[in-house]
């Protein structure tokens, strides 16, 4: 039986009561992307800079649980400064680490409502490199408690949407 | 007031209850689910606004019912077909008698759930007298159940919604009644609110709309569960329920409809069951309430819902009203002293004026982290939007924790929560 410290890690509870990178970035000329979470009705917004191919800058805004909102501030934390291509690795590896148990789950569960889902390629569970993680790696206790992976998941499918977009764009 | 009919399948604290308390303790030993651990604590079970638990009498039901008498309905003409069919026939009159339906041979309609009710009522009546331009009147607290359907008439018809708006107390601004109702074909209203526990004036609204010359569907998943129900009181003219919310299984609904109106409209869906004759040029319809039930109906689910509706009825809707009024009140007390403005309740301020749902929020504390540590104290409560969204956005907040309460939950339940929330609240300090 999963406790809630699997859950609630500390550094899920510091992020969530000290968001990093918190806030809006002017639009445009930043990318400003909407999440939301149909079941529970999180809203999160993400403004992110690309340029030369590096996420120059990244904001986040929005409501949602601590999870949601620790997981929105660990990600703009991870992949502020980092090369897309690396961002687009790291968006993977969290999807993998959160998609972990989804096997065992009934279908749908933990499962995101928008369209994101579908640009991500979740690697195989053995093939994720939890150290490469870092801090990130601290929500891999969500996955025991499958109603809240989508919480986890909501600012990375977001993220994934706006790289998506900036790419499109051109 | 409720018909209280067959109390023979009830236990004796049901019996013994009448006009006096609730002997929780001893009508708790009927639910099986109640004595269950969750986390290691004994469940505390808040969340009956979602869907109920079911007392031994109503499984026993079902179960004797599929050992000794299952065969398809209104087919067979060898025994135990014509059992089932008896069976499933007199849990539809049961029911019916239960809201004071003045026919209830013929006006009871057995759906999937309350929504698939609502849904008929749309399709059936809807697209057979809302043209473009024609106004539905909706509440801004309606469960989705009640909008979504006329949202998807008006994209495909081009009729218009007007919305009932709901003040700062959680209830309806009535006072434009008259002109939002003018010129409109129909008003859907919930009888009790699934987030904030209010109790619309159902009569007068109806009055006025009818008086507009509109008709009324009313929401009844909520209030038909809690209080006596009498529709010819109500003056409505449709009312939806599901079984699950009131001791009977899921999978099986309630649509009941004046017996002229029902008559009146085509079929919902088309198949067996539902049609007198079926020639290669057309069909034509059964009567009511056949009608509308194509295909094999949940016959197990009737006889449960029948038994479900005998223990409500043993016991007295009016006695379970009573319980829940004092239960909210003791709840509301409990976590104002416990908790002071670090918890606010929405809706009515006047335990009696609502029923047994306390949606709140506890400081800034996230409703899905509220249930997730109430969980780890076997406390059940909702969180999220509780499919309501235009109401949540009135209300301000994407969403709540919702505490919920059956005849089954006393005091000691209340205080369970408390404690609970207590610890959620040093957890995130």
């Amino acid at each position: 039986m999963p406790g809630l410290e699997d859950l609630y890690r500390e550094i899920i509870l510091d992020h969530y009561r000290s968001p990093r990178n918190r806030g809006e970035l002017e639009s445009p000329p930043a990318q400003r992307v909407e999440g939301f979470n149909p079941l529970c009705g999180d809203e999160i917004v993400v403004t992110l800079d690309v340029h030369d191919g590096v996420v120059s800058d990244i904001k986040i805004a929005g409501t949602g649980c601590s999870i949601s909102q620790s997981s929105a501030s660990l990600m703009s934390a991870a992949v502020k400064g980092r090369p897309v291509t690396e961002v687009r690795d790291l968006i993977k590896t969290f999807k993998g680490m959160m998609s972990i148990h989804e096997s065992t789950l009934p279908p749908g569960a933990g499962q995101q409502g928008e369209g994101a889902e579908a640009t991500i390629d979740v690697p195989e569970p053995e093939a994720i490199d939890i150290d490469a993680l870092g801090e990130l790696a601290a929500l891999q206790g969500v996955v025991k408690f499958p109603v809240r992976i989508k919480c986890a998941t909501l600012s990375w499918n977001t993220l994934a949407q706006g790289l998506d977009e900036i790419e499109s764009a051109g | 007031m409720a018909h209280v009919n067959d109390a023979d399948s009830t236990t004796d604290a049901v019996m013994s209850t009448g006009a006096q308390p609730l002997d929780v303790a001893t009508l708790r030993k009927d639910f099986p689910l109640l004595s269950r651990e969750v986390h290691g604590h004994p469940i505390t079970y808040l969340d009956t606004a979602a869907s109920s638990q079911r007392p031994t009498q109503v499984l026993d039901a079902m179960r004797e019912y599929d050992e000794t008498t299952h065969a398809n309905v209104h087919r067979g003409v060898y025994t135990i077909a014509e059992e089932a069919t008896r069976r499933f026939e007199e849990a539809r009159r049961k029911v019916g008698r239960f809201i004071g339906a003045p026919d209830p041979s013929r006006e009871i309609v057995f759906t999937k759930n309350a929504t698939e009710g609502l849904n008929l009522v749309a399709h059936s009546w809807g697209r057979t007298h809302l043209h473009s331009g024609d106004v539905v009147v909706l509440t801004e607290m309606e469960h989705h159940a009640n909008i979504v359907p006329w949202q998807m008439l008006a994209e495909e018809r081009g009729i218009t919604i007007r919305w009932i708006p709901v003040d700062d107390d959680g209830q309806l601004e009535l006072d434009r009644l008259d002109r939002l109702v003018d010129g409109a074909k129909l008003v859907g209203v919930t009888c009790m609110s699934n987030v904030l526990g209010t109790l619309p004036p159902i009569r007068h609204i109806a009055d006025v709309a009818h008086a507009a010359g509109a008709l009324v569907v009313a929401d009844g998943a909520q209030s038909v569960p809690h209080l006596p129900t009498d529709v010819t009181a109500l003056g409505v003219d449709f009312l939806a329920f599901s079984s699950h919310k009131m001791l009977g299984p899921t999978g099986i609904g309630v649509l009941w409809g004046k017996e002229e109106l029902l008559n009146s409209l085509p079929p919902f869906l088309g198949g067996g069951e539902m049609i007198l004759d079926v020639r290669k040029e057309g069909f034509t319809p059964n009567d009511i309430p056949w009608r509308f039930e194509a295909g094999t109906p949940p016959i197990t689910e009737a006889i449960g819902l029948g038994a479900a509706v005998d223990y409500l009825g043993a016991i007295g809707m009016e006695t379970v009203r009573r319980h829940e009024i004092g239960l909210t009140n003791y709840a509301m007390t409990t976590l104002a002293d416990r908790f002071g403005d670090d918890l606010l309740i929405f809706g009515p301020a006047d335990p009696a004026a609502r029923g047994g749902v306390l949606s709140f929020s506890y400081r800034d504390v996230h409703p899905h982290d509220i249930s997730q540590i109430l969980d780890q104290y076997g406390v059940c409560v909702r969180a999220g939007h509780h499919c309501a969204k235009p109401l949540m956005r009135r209300l301000g907040v994407n969403a709540t924790a919702r505490a919920s309460f059956g005849l089954y939950n006393d005091e000691s339940d209340v205080d369970t929560l408390a404690d609970a929330l207590a610890e959620a609240g040093a957890f995130f300090a």
